[in-house]
């Protein structure tokens, strides 16, 4: 899937440098919100944005973000939120996943994967402490909507996993 | 079709996340264990992230210059078009989860559905809350099944809160004038279309926990038309307490 869609090369590197403010690690181009920023005329640009999920409460701030990163690089920005198309996982980069990964949070994995892990009924998650797939569900909501928490029982760590929404 | 008539449709479905949202925020910190207390929040969050994106399009439609403050915090009881098992109370954890469950597999066929419909900004919602609606009906229905059929206290407990909220499940089928007009237009859902493979899906979750199934005929409704039931008022009490003690106000 076009993970990237429609961002103009000379603002890529200024939107890049946007982090997610709940996973600093990760950037919003990195985490696929930004679906599209155009240069128009006289320093003007307009940026698409869309929420991982409907009550996502980072998107205020990351609209907020966008805005001003592009205010100090002497652009005129207008920041548009989006619903369609919907958010997938799928979207994000493989840096974005790697950089989730050292962060501590195992980072999404393949649909069919993903119902097996949260239904309890296969250890398909690794704990990106020490790699181990013995793991275990501890809830299906952790400190986001998007996370289910994990511990590992070799380890002993709890964990976050970014869960797939595809 | 009117505007107005798009816009008491949107109500009719905003709402009950609406509802649904403010009572399970009711939870936060109160929750049984810390997991079910975030994950009770986090569909709270989902709800209501939802029900700005209809309102925000209810806004747009408006001919008046409303926010989606406006219309979520300062249309009175009567203009409330959710149905009546949202704004049940938060009795004890059986009767969060079954009152959850019976949304959840309601909602879920419903966004289903609204998939297709001909106007796009229901569409795009529909499209971006069914991934998150799947999430909330996994929770709810394994909580179900394990209160079901888990300790002697437990599943008696869940029998019960099954048996008092089962008279409100009816209603979610209705359809009230705007919901036919909106319908045949092709942007609404028939939900009465929706009924057998709810209760068919209902019934095999009930089987699988070991709760019996009522029988009962007689289904309380109302809410659809605005008339809700004595636990609306509370609800909106504290909801619009702060819009209306400091009009508008922002964040």
């Amino acid at each position: 899937m076009n993970t990237i869609q429609n961002i103009d090369h000379k603002l890529y590197s200024i939107l890049k440098s946007v982090p997610d403010p709940e996973i600093p690690v990760l950037s919003i181009i990195d985490l696929g919100v930004v679906r599209s920023a155009v240069l128009l005329d006289n320093d003007k640009v307009k940026v698409e944005i869309t929420p991982t999920y409907s009550g996502c409460p980072a998107m205020d701030v990351i609209g907020d973000d966008v805005k001003k990163a592009l205010l100090n690089n002497g652009y005129v920005p207008e920041v548009k939120l989006i619903l369609s198309p919907a958010w997938t996982t799928d979207w994000m980069t493989d840096e974005g996943k790697t950089a989730l990964k050292e962060y501590g949070i195992a980072p999404p994995t393949d649909a069919e994967t993903d119902k097996q892990a949260l239904l309890g009924n296969k250890q398909v998650i690794a704990c990106p402490q020490c790699e181990s797939k013995n793991t275990k569900l501890v809830s299906q909501f952790a400190s986001t909507a998007c996370k289910a928490m994990f511990k590992c029982q070799d380890c002993e760590e709890t964990f976050d996993y970014f869960k797939c929404l595809i | 079709m009117t505007n107005e008539n798009l816009i008491q449709y949107i109500y009719s479905i905003a709402d009950n996340s609406l509802i649904l949202g403010q009572r399970l925020g009711e939870l936060c910190g109160h929750g049984p264990t810390l997991e079910t207390d975030i994950a009770i929040t986090n569909i709270a969050l989902d709800l209501l992230g939802q029900t700005r994106s209809y309102y925000q399009y209810v806004a747009e439609l408006s001919k008046e210059d409303l926010t989606e403050d406006d219309v979520a915090f300062l249309r009175k009881e009567r203009e409330y078009k959710n149905v009546l098992l949202v704004e049940q109370p938060n009795t004890d954890f059986a009767y969060i989860i079954a009152r959850q469950y019976f949304f959840d597999v309601y909602h879920f066929l419903l966004l289903e559905k609204m998939m297709d419909s001909k106007n796009v900004n229901l569409q795009a919602i529909a499209k971006k809350s069914m991934k998150e609606v799947a999430y909330h009906k996994r929770f709810s229905g394994d909580w179900l099944k394990r209160l079901g059929d888990g300790t002697e206290e437990s599943h008696q407990k869940m029998q019960q809160a099954v048996k008092d909220l089962w008279v409100y499940t009816d209603e979610l089928f209705h359809m009230n004038e705007d919901d036919e007009i909106v319908t045949k237009a092709g942007f609404g859902i028939d939900n009465a279309a929706l009924k057998d493979a709810y209760y068919q899906e209902i019934e095999a979750l009930l089987k699988e926990s070991t709760i019996e199934i009522p029988t009962t005929s007689y289904f309380q409704k109302g809410g659809k038309k605005g008339i809700h039931t004595e636990h609306m008022g509370y609800i909106l009490a504290d909801m619009q307490y702060m819009q209306r003690t400091y009009p508008d106000m922002k964040w």
